[in-house]
């Protein structure tokens, strides 16, 4: 009876510490070790001949690799071994964000001086890139860019995928050839892409235009989107294509409202990484697009904006105002790819499972 | 309603007299090769309408491809080929002109492994049959509750039926998988080793699922279990292997099986002395 009793006695759970959290005490000391390593490393650089951030770094990692050896000295070998691995792993990781921090850095830095309330909407019409920074914008080039990817996204999207269902899912017989072609465009030179456009579309339309842009675009993204389609609707596992047929259902309804819905998400990464495949593209534009500085809402006839011609234009001309102009325009650029990856993300979902 | 049993093929004396087609699913004299590797040989089984007939036998002896066999799964191996008929209702499945997909319709199969689309939701995957053939259907809602009951689901989802098909427990999931298949209206369901990853109380549910089906459809149930098939099956076949092709070496109603088998062999594997 009693030991019934005392489940009712039982008031509160008690709070959880193993094994995911670690002890304050051990917390303590590792901040404590990387904070004295730190403050060790700058005296080093202040006394020997090490310089500059780099040599802070060295120093930093030459003295926790020295407190790693004291430390471990009593250790055994697999802890020795499992502590200098350790270590290395995380300095390549500490590493590997060095060259990211410092690019969107440079660009923060440089761009924000270029910013302004107006800097989204307006264009450079009546603007010079000596004037003032607080006139002047890159909405035309916003407008365009987004023009352009969404025209060359609705081209390439509905075939990459349908290249990918035909090669996963009919397998038939211009598997390999449908295969081929695509690794071949994946190989092409962006310029490559560029003149084709420009030799076909360009010349038969007697002008440079946002569709034409869009096509170029379109030729570089495809082999992104089916490649990447491809690789997600291999992971479909053939359970679920055997229950579609043995429900009665013939095999392009099986592809469709089976294999395809399963890996939604798959393939809104297979978008995303095609569109960032050609957001970022200035070359092909100069030959298909070309630059503009006005609100251009058609993608024929006209030559139209977008934001990689719009920063290699304002640089070409090298004055102080116009190269902060380009850098707040890379900033707005990298913001602009943010955005639609979220808005990719949030519409596109995630698995259900 | 006569036992399945095994007919040797006679030829000459088929199209003499013909009598009136048998109701039911019936394998003829039907091989299974995989590439040049003959997997099943020689089988010859009646599955008579509204029974449950079990087919038992060590691994490898090629139940599952024979399983496959009878609504065409196993077109879907590369490589994989047969001879023989498989006849429902005396017509020729394998018979030129015979569209696979609206034949899987009124022969369906559950899998060994659970396998709801995990896209869809609990009531779309129940619906997901009448969608991917085009059914044209009324009430869709009655459809979910009479198959969910049927498969003995529909008092543990009837508040979620908008949560994913992969939310549920492997058991439940397996009889999603069935209500699932009920949903066409099949004549018959193939299931293949439907419990075998399953614990026993939901093996124990689905047991019961089968006894309440075999009411209205005709089952054919693979397993390796043989209280399992001595608790559903109406009828027994025991497949064997001696290292080459599988085939059959008696078929007959189940009790006979367990109590009074006529093969010695069937009689050892039945009490558990090999396999």
């Amino acid at each position: 009876m009693s030991f019934v009793a005392a489940t009712d006695v039982v008031a509160a759970p008690p709070a959880p510490e193993r094994p995911w959290v670690v002890p304050r005490r051990t917390q303590a000391l590792g901040v404590a070790t990387l904070a004295l390593s730190g403050v060790a490393a700058i005296g080093i650089v202040l006394v020997t001949g090490l310089a500059g951030v780099d040599g802070w770094a060295v120093a930093a990692l030459g003295i926790l690799l020295a407190v790693t050896m004291v430390r471990t000295a009593r250790a055994g070998t697999k802890e020795r071994i499992d502590a200098f691995v350790r270590l290395a792993i995380t300095a390549g990781a500490v590493l590997a964000f060095v060259p990211w921090i410092s690019i969107f850095g440079s660009v923060l830095i440089k761009g924000v001086p270029g910013l302004h309330p107006g800097y989204l909407f307006q264009d450079m019409r009546t603007t010079v890139p000596d004037d003032e920074l607080n006139v002047g914008g890159a909405g035309h080039a916003i407008v365009g860019s987004l023009m352009m990817v969404l025209i060359a996204a609705v081209i390439t999207l509905p075939l990459g995928i349908l290249s990918g269902v035909y090669v996963t899912e009919i397998r038939g017989r211009l598997t390999f050839l449908v295969r081929f072609i695509i690794q071949s465009m994946a190989g092409v030179p962006s310029i490559v892409a560029g003149l084709f456009v420009y030799t076909t579309f360009v010349f038969a339309t007697e002008s440079f235009s946002g569709m034409a842009g869009a096509l170029a675009l379109a030729v570089l993204m495809l082999p992104t989107v089916a490649r990447t389609a491809e690789e997600v609707l291999k992971l479909v596992p053939d359970d679920l294509r055997s229950a579609g047929y043995a429900l009665g259902a013939r095999q392009w309804r099986t592809a469709l409202m089976i294999v395809v819905p399963t890996v939604r998400s798959g393939l809104t990464t297979a978008a995303i990484l095609g569109v960032a495949r050609v957001i970022g593209e200035t070359a092909p534009l100069l030959l298909t697009s070309l630059s503009s500085n006005n609100y251009e809402w058609t993608p024929l006839g006209v030559p139209l904006a977008s934001m990689p011609t719009y920063v290699f234009g304002l640089l070409q001309i090298g004055s102080e105002y116009a190269t902060t102009r380009a850098w707040t325009g890379s900033l707005v650029l990298l913001f602009v790819v943010l955005v639609l990856f979220v808005a990719a993300r949030k519409t596109g979902g995630k698995d259900r499972r | 309603m006569s036992a399945p049993t095994t007919t040797t093929a006679m030829k000459g004396d088929v199209a003499e007299a013909m009598p009136p087609a048998f109701q039911g699913l019936e394998a003829r004299n039907a091989h299974v090769w995989f590439g040049s590797h003959l997997a099943v040989a020689g089988i010859s089984l009646k599955f008579p309408q509204k029974t449950v007939t079990g087919i038992i036998g060590p691994s490898g002896c090629g139940k599952s491809a024979f399983l496959r066999l009878l609504n065409r799964m196993h077109e879907f191996i590369p490589g994989a080929a047969m001879a023989g008929e498989v006849l429902l209702h005396g017509a020729d499945i394998y018979g030129d002109g015979v569209d696979a997909a609206a034949m899987r319709l009124k022969i369906g199969m559950v899998f060994q492994k659970p396998n709801p689309f995990p896209a869809m939701t609990i009531k779309e995957n129940v619906l997901s049959g009448i969608k991917l053939a085009h059914l044209k259907r009324q009430n869709h809602d009655d459809i979910v509750e009479t198959c969910l009951t049927r498969a003995g689901l529909w008092k543990e989802v009837k508040d979620r039926l908008g949560a994913s098909g992969g939310s549920l427990s492997g058991g439940q999931q397996q009889r999603l998988c069935i209500a699932r298949s009920l949903a066409v209206e099949p004549e018959v369901l193939l299931m293949d080793e439907p419990c075998s990853a399953l614990d026993p109380v939901s093996t124990l549910r689905i047991e019961e699922t089968i006894r309440e089906l075999a009411e209205r459809i005709t089952v054919v149930i693979v397993t390796h279990n043989m209280q399992q098939a001595s608790r559903v099956s109406d009828y027994c076949a025991f497949f064997l292997t001696d290292g080459g092709p599988g085939y059959l070496v008696e078929a007959d109603a189940t009790r006979a099986i367990f109590t009074s088998p006529r093969d010695p062999r069937t009689a050892d594997y039945v009490q558990g002395k090999f396999g």
